[in-house]
């Protein structure tokens, strides 16, 4: 067991890819998730490893692009618009199936919004805000500590599967300080990547990455075997957080902040005699479709609680597959969820009352 | 009997799919030379674009990356970063490079990036069929200039290698042109020089080539080669307009 | 116990790094902590604030609702969060900067001068720790030790001759 230190999320994003092996970091500037770029500018000389302050958000993912494609692990940091900015190059590197892990410290939106948290991303990164058929792998940790080993984790999923993976936290995720004990060093994998373009040496055929195939038949092929591997995904890296479930009479969904603010709504409620559930998918992509077919029959219904118009709610819907009542509550332009608005929520729908049904 | 010519090591043996008469075939040409005569085909890794030449790896013996449309200079520059060891270019036309691309140029310049860049100008927007490009000249017609380009509606033609040379992170520019075995010659020492540059560590460097379009340009390859001397030479001349000492210099 | 501590005042009054301080000793203890600033475009010259938790619990939502202490270094705060105070909690304010005495009669008030007893001292950033002496006398929300820990962790070696000042400064504030 190690040390607990106090530190910012956006700083643990940062000792967390630098312990993950990653040492080549692309960005630009943009709040709420620039203490990643300090971080990173700073460790980066230090150890001699590469720190790019791009001239756009455009550039860093497409050196990011690069860096994958050398077979180096790579990372860039954004917020939404910087994200929106990002898509093109996160969909060629879904096509070309490079390991590229993106840090999104989600602000609230559209157009420039606003610099206060938000979950109003969930669209963009979840439903593949490129165009194309793909998917990346999105992370959503609840906390500090979470936040250092889903970035750990987000680099051996990059490497493994070899696609995107987003890890994707609200502002508060970033700016907040928790303790954090830079555990588990098992967790960092290694894989071979005898794909990278680094150089033949002439020992071997010429490596080519690319993400365009002019050809119908040979782009459906390819494709479909990315389709393969999501299923793959799908299988093996689902992750909720399933709490207070069993009996319960209502259950809410929920991530980031609005699951941690769930969790005292948990114990408000169970003082009024109400048990309130709470699936808090870790996955957001694979979205956790069994934990809520599981639970889909609870009494009153689930609520889905959201910093947004109500996005994720949509995926809640199709999990439940019209079981059940899906209720939604949401607030969005920086604001989160209260603990006692959510609560009045829960309290209607335990009595039968209604809601917002979605 | 001794083999006094054959196709360089670095170019693959297959047929170019590039129209009858587009030199981008003999630009290919030199660039794998170079890396034949250098012998660094197996320690380089090649950006591609987007654009006729979006399959260069294809005719590319070394290691190659495809690149977003405008991007290569930024993935090039990620490429770098990584392979500290390895010889890293990029190989763009004049939409990619002036137009979608001009933040990525400029800056991968300015920083000095240790990347060789080797650019085709034929004033036109050749795989989308025939579209202005930046530097289209003034009065050419296109397919979005049907009544030939006019500055006070579609602006000025750029000058890219006369752009970066402003730049202290650009180590070596040169402007050449391949319409004729002399400048072809000439066209391949710059190219040579341009990743001698990068070997060296010194800085961007980029070789901007002038080259043609006989489809798009409506005109056969011989009218072409002809055109491009007459018109094209004038408004962008030949020559170097950076330069900086290398030790190999010394050696000569 | 479950501390739940909102700062406020201006930015640039040290109003982050009060709550840093108290997160760190928390931390200090082996508790629970949170810290959780407000970064809107108030950060530039208006209004900062922190929501600090110090719990011998896991913390759940690190957004007070309800708070046991509120610390205050300007008046638009006070009536900001005033009403953020649950019944028996305390309010600690510089009555320097926040002329207007809180409205609430179920709360515990400590209005005190931090800002004069620090120009006294001859340090006016003081006055933050002045206040935070007050805040752990009140609450005993972290030990005297672990607040001298937690700033030996935080202030950079260069800045360390200050802590026994800075000691003395919490301990002014708490004996007011």
């Amino acid at each position: 067991m190690g040390e607990k230190i106090l530190m910012k999320g956006n700083e643990v994003i940062a000792e967390a890819a630098l312990r993950a092996g990653c040492r080549h970091y692309f960005g630009y500037p943009i709040t709420p998730q620039t203490e990643v770029a300090h971080y990173m500018a700073r460790k980066m000389e230090e150890i001699g490893g590469t720190f790019v302050q791009a001239e756009s958000e455009v550039a860093a993912i497409n050196m990011v692009y690069g860096a994958a494609s050398a077979g180096v692990r790579a990372m860039t940091s954004s917020s939404s618009p910087g994200i929106s900015l990002k898509q093109e190059g996160i969909s060629y590197a879904a096509g070309a199936e490079l390991p590229v892990v993106i840090i999104d410290i989600v602000r609230c939106g559209p157009g420039l919004g606003g610099i206060l948290p938000a979950q109003c991303d969930y669209f963009q990164m979840v439903k593949g805000g490129g165009h194309g058929d793909y998917h990346n792998i999105v992370l959503a940790p609840q906390g500090v500590q979470e936040m250092y080993e889903l970035v750990v984790d987000a680099f051996n999923l990059a490497d493994k599967y070899r696609n995107p993976v987003v890890v994707m936290g609200d502002g508060y995720m970033g700016q907040m300080m928790e303790a954090v004990e830079f555990r588990d060093v098992e967790r960092i994998e290694r894989y071979d990547k005898p794909w990278a373009a680094c150089g033949s040496e002439m020992k071997r055929e010429h490596n080519t990455i690319t993400s365009i195939y002019i050809e119908a038949d040979v782009l459906e092929a390819h494709v479909n075997h990315l389709y393969e591997k999501y299923r793959l995904i799908e299988e093996n890296e689902v992750r909720a957080d399933v709490f207070n479930c069993d009996g319960a009479d209502v259950i809410i969904a929920a991530y980031g902040t609005c699951a941690r603010v769930t969790k005292n709504v948990i114990k408000d409620a169970a003082k009024m005699g109400i048990k309130v559930g709470l699936i808090r998918p870790v996955t957001l992509w694979p979205f956790p479709k069994k934990a809520f077919e599981q639970y889909a029959s609870v009494p009153k219904g689930i609520l889905t609680v959201e910093m947004s118009m109500g996005q994720m709610v949509e995926d809640v819907k199709l999990a439940v597959g019209g079981r059940n009542n899906v209720y939604f509550y949401g607030r969005t332009g920086g604001n989160v969820p209260a603990q006692k608005d959510i609560l009045a929520e829960v309290v209607k729908i335990a009595r039968g009352e209604g809601g917002d049904l979605r | 009997m001794s083999i006094v010519f054959e196709r360089p090591h670095a170019l693959i043996d297959r047929p170019l799919h590039y129209c009858p008469g587009c030199t981008h075939g003999i630009i290919h040409r030199l660039v794998a030379e170079v890396l034949d005569e250098l012998g660094i085909e197996g320690a380089t890794v090649g950006v591609a674009s987007v654009g006729c030449t979006y399959n260069s790896y294809e005719y590319f013996n070394c290691d190659m990356v495809q690149a977003a449309h405008g991007r290569a200079p930024a993935v090039a520059t990620g490429i770098r970063r990584s392979l500290p060891d390895r010889t890293v270019f990029t190989y763009q036309g004049d939409g990619d490079l002036a137009a979608i691309g001009t933040a990525e140029i400029v800056h991968a310049a300015t920083r000095g990036e240790k990347i060789t860049t080797i650019f085709v100008n034929n004033a036109i927007y050749g795989m989308t069929s025939g579209q202005m490009a930046p530097t289209t000249l003034v009065g050419q017609v296109t397919t979005t200039t049907p009544f030939g380009r006019k500055p006070e509606l579609h602006g000025y033609p750029i000058r890219v290698c006369e752009m970066l040379s402003t730049l202290e992170g650009t180590a070596y520019a040169e402007r050449v042109a391949v319409n004729n075995v002399p400048n072809i010659k000439k066209a391949k020492a710059a190219i040579k020089r341009a990743f001698q540059v990068q070997q060296e560590r010194k800085g961007f460097a980029i070789v901007e080539v002038l080259s043609i379009c006989p489809t798009n340009w409506g005109m056969s390859p011989e009218k072409s080669l002809e055109w491009l001397g007459e018109n094209m030479m004038e408004h962008y001349p030949l020559g170097v307009y950076k330069n900086v000492e290398l030790t190999s210099d010394g050696a000569k | 116990m479950d501390n739940q501590i909102i700062f406020a005042g201006f930015g640039g009054q040290g109003i982050l790094s009060m709550g840093r301080f108290i997160a760190h000793a928390g931390l200090h203890e082996g508790k629970h902590v949170s810290w959780l600033p407000s970064y809107g475009p108030e950060m530039r010259g208006g209004t900062a604030n922190c929501n600090v938790i110090v719990s011998d619990e896991e913390v759940g939502s690190p957004i007070i609702s309800e708070a046991t202490a509120l610390v205050v270094m300007n008046q638009p705060s006070l009536e900001k969060f005033e009403s953020y105070v649950a019944p028996g909690g305390v309010i600690i304010s510089d009555s320097d900067l926040v002329p207007v005495k809180p409205e609430r009669s179920d709360v515990r008030v400590f209005s005190m001068p931090a800002t004069k007893m620090a120009y006294d001292l001859g340090n006016p950033t003081f006055a933050g720790v002045i206040l935070l002496g007050k805040l752990i006398k009140e609450t005993d929300v972290v030990g005297y030790d672990s607040f001298e820990a937690a700033l030996k962790g935080i202030l950079k070696p260069k800045k360390h001759y200050l802590i026994p000042e800075e000691m003395k400064a919490l301990r002014m504030g708490a004996d007011y």
